[in-house]
């Protein structure tokens, strides 16, 4: 799947600004970003549902939206809202799925305890489905997204709403269809969904790509490896003393984070320091992502 | 397409409601009334319930139940992620809330028969065709509908403003000849008007008068509802 210079407006907004993105076979792929940021539209336009105002988009080989009837024939979704049928079982879920992609009744039911394995939904095959939980209905949606066998799956915020649970068993999910060589692309806002599940990220925000690369990459790329968290009364007052010791220093509410190449000379002064208790951890994608996209609330 | 069929409660549903005006306004009416063109009020009633049963049905499927399945469901997001298209779930509708008309309309046939309220019995098998037809137009009609409406309380309007007024004016329950000139007129353009225009002189044991232009305005109707659904679903979903 590839998208070149993709944009859609909406209102005369640029909802999808100028997008350039091409998975590799074979990796999963996420793209991260905060709420409104345009994941779900940019998904749409590489499905083929919606027209874009410009740019070029191919889906498995096809040019898109022409031929995107045929091309998601190999490609598997699994949408934000789960769109299961409540009037079916789960079993007729995924066999009036299966349907849809013109497979036979025989076919589908052949594949049916596979997929039911693969869910973990073995024993609720006949359960209907405003009986199940929210990560069984998660799991099922996935596995619906598998009935055709597909090429690329593509999971619109996969875990969200799912307790921790629920979520890593999303996630065993995954990873078996990373060993199988599945290509994966999947939007979240989780940062480590994205850094435990994803070969390559691109952080999309308004519409546009503003970094790509692995996780470590983006890492190693855009913050400093060290930071240190220090909370308490004690934290704001220290701020000022900590800008010095530190090359990057960001307040938010009572916690100040640190960022720097070196947290020595920051522990050293906190231990020293009365009334503050700090956390030094090393960086992660969310202090990337932060960064990058700003601490501001997105509704 | 596979909209597996819940058929039978709702089917039930939808039926006890003609019915009961049928029997009730059939033989309580019926019995002051007397004769109606010739015939029994019940006989009279029958073909104008055999098309409202038919429209009702086609109406609630294609408003509420399409609704729901878009809006609420999600299936036709679901069903779009797939190699079908809008106009395939359009199609699927279609032919799902005609099929399911066409199931009321031959439960109220069924009916017309065990009682005997027919003339002729052979050409009674032609409402099989009206019952196809009348289910047909209103489905497509009520997908137009449903690509306009932004909520449920849309369809109240839709029954309140076009469905009711429809049934009062198109000879469901008096012949259209009752009615003052400039209302028959206006009676003229209903689709149920001609619904009824050939399925009544079928049950009275005649052939339909201008047959050819009652079928015309019916496919005209169901046709041109589900052109213009299919414009207005796709300028609402694939923007
Ligand atoms: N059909 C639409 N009409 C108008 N605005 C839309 C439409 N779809 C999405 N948007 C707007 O585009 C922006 C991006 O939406 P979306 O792609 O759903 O974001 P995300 O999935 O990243 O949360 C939002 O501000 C949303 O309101
Ligand atoms: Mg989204």
């Amino acid at each position: 799947m590839s998208l070149h210079q993709v944009t859609k407006r909406y209102a005369g907004q640029a909802v999808v600004d100028g997008l350039t993105l091409a998975l590799e076979p074979g990796r999963c792929h996420g793209l991260l970003g905060p709420n409104g940021a345009g994941k779900t539209t940019t998904l749409r336009l590489a499905l083929g549902l919606i027209v874009p105002d410009a740019g070029d988009i191919r889906l498995l080989g096809r040019p898109v939206p022409r031929e995107a009837a045929a091309a998601r024939q190999r490609v598997g979704v699994v949408p934000q809202a789960d769109s299961l049928d409540p009037d079916f079982s789960v079993r007729e879920n995924l066999i009036a799925y299966g349907r849809y992609f013109g497979l036979g009744r025989r076919e589908i039911e052949a594949r049916i305890p596979a997929l039911l394995e693969f869910a973990g939904l073995t024993a609720r095959a006949q359960a209907r489905v405003p009986t199940l939980s929210g990560g069984m209905r998660r799991r099922l949606a996935l596995a619906r997204a598998l009935v055709n066998d597909p090429e690329l799956i593509i999971l619109d915020e996969p875990t969200t709403g799912l307790d921790p649970q629920a979520r890593h068993l999303v996630w065993q999910g995954l990873r078996r269809l990373i060993q199988q060589g599945k290509t994966l692309l999947l939007t979240t806002h989780f940062m480590e969904e994205a850094e435990r599940l994803c070969d390559t990220i691109s952080i999309i925000d308004h519409g546009r790509i503003i970094a790509a690369g692995s996780p470590r990459e983006l890492i190693r790329r855009h913050i400093e490896p060290h930071v240190v968290e220090v909370y308490g009364e004690g934290a704001a007052d220290w701020a000022s003393h900590a800008r010095r010791l530190c090359r990057r220093c960001e307040q938010a509410g009572e916690t100040l984070f640190c960022y720097t190449d070196d947290a020595r000379p920051l522990t050293d002064a906190l231990d020293r320091r009365a009334g503050v208790r700090y956390l030094h951890r090393p960086a992660n994608l969310e202090d990337v992502f932060l960064k990058l996209t700003g601490r501001d609330l997105r509704e | 397409m596979v909209w597996r069929k819940l058929a039978v409660p709702s089917i039930l549903g939808n039926l006890a409601d003609p019915l009961l005006y049928m029997l009730g306004l059939g033989y309580g009416l019926g019995q002051f009334l007397g004769e109606v063109q010739g015939v029994p009020y019940l006989t009279f009633l029958a073909a104008g319930t055999l098309a409202y049963s038919v429209m009702n049905s086609a109406s609630f499927e294609t408003l509420y139940s399409a609704f729901s399945r878009m809006h609420v469901q999600k299936t036709w997001d679901a069903i779009l992620n797939t190699p079908l298209t809008l106009a395939d779930v359009l199609l699927g509708e279609l032919a799902w809330a005609t099929s399911k008309s066409v199931l009321s309309g031959l439960a109220i046939l069924l009916v017309i028969w065990g009682l005997g309220l027919y003339a002729d019995f052979g050409l009674t098998l032609w409402l099989l065709a009206v019952v196809v037809l009348t289910g047909f137009a209103f489905s497509g009609v009520g997908l137009a509908v449903n690509a306009l409406a932004p909520n449920y309380d849309f369809f109240m309007y839709y029954f309140t403003l076009f469905i009711t007024p429809m049934v009062l004016l198109s000879g469901v329950f008096y012949p259209t000849e009752a009615l003052p000139g400039w209302l028959q007129t206006a009676a003229q353009v209903l689709p149920l008007t001609h619904a009824i225009a050939l399925a009544r002189p079928l049950v009275l044991g005649e052939w339909p008068a201008q047959a050819v232009l009652h079928v015309a305005a019916l496919l005209v109707c169901g046709l041109a509802g589900f052109y213009a659904a299919l414009v207005l679903t796709r300028r609402r979903l694939l923007r």
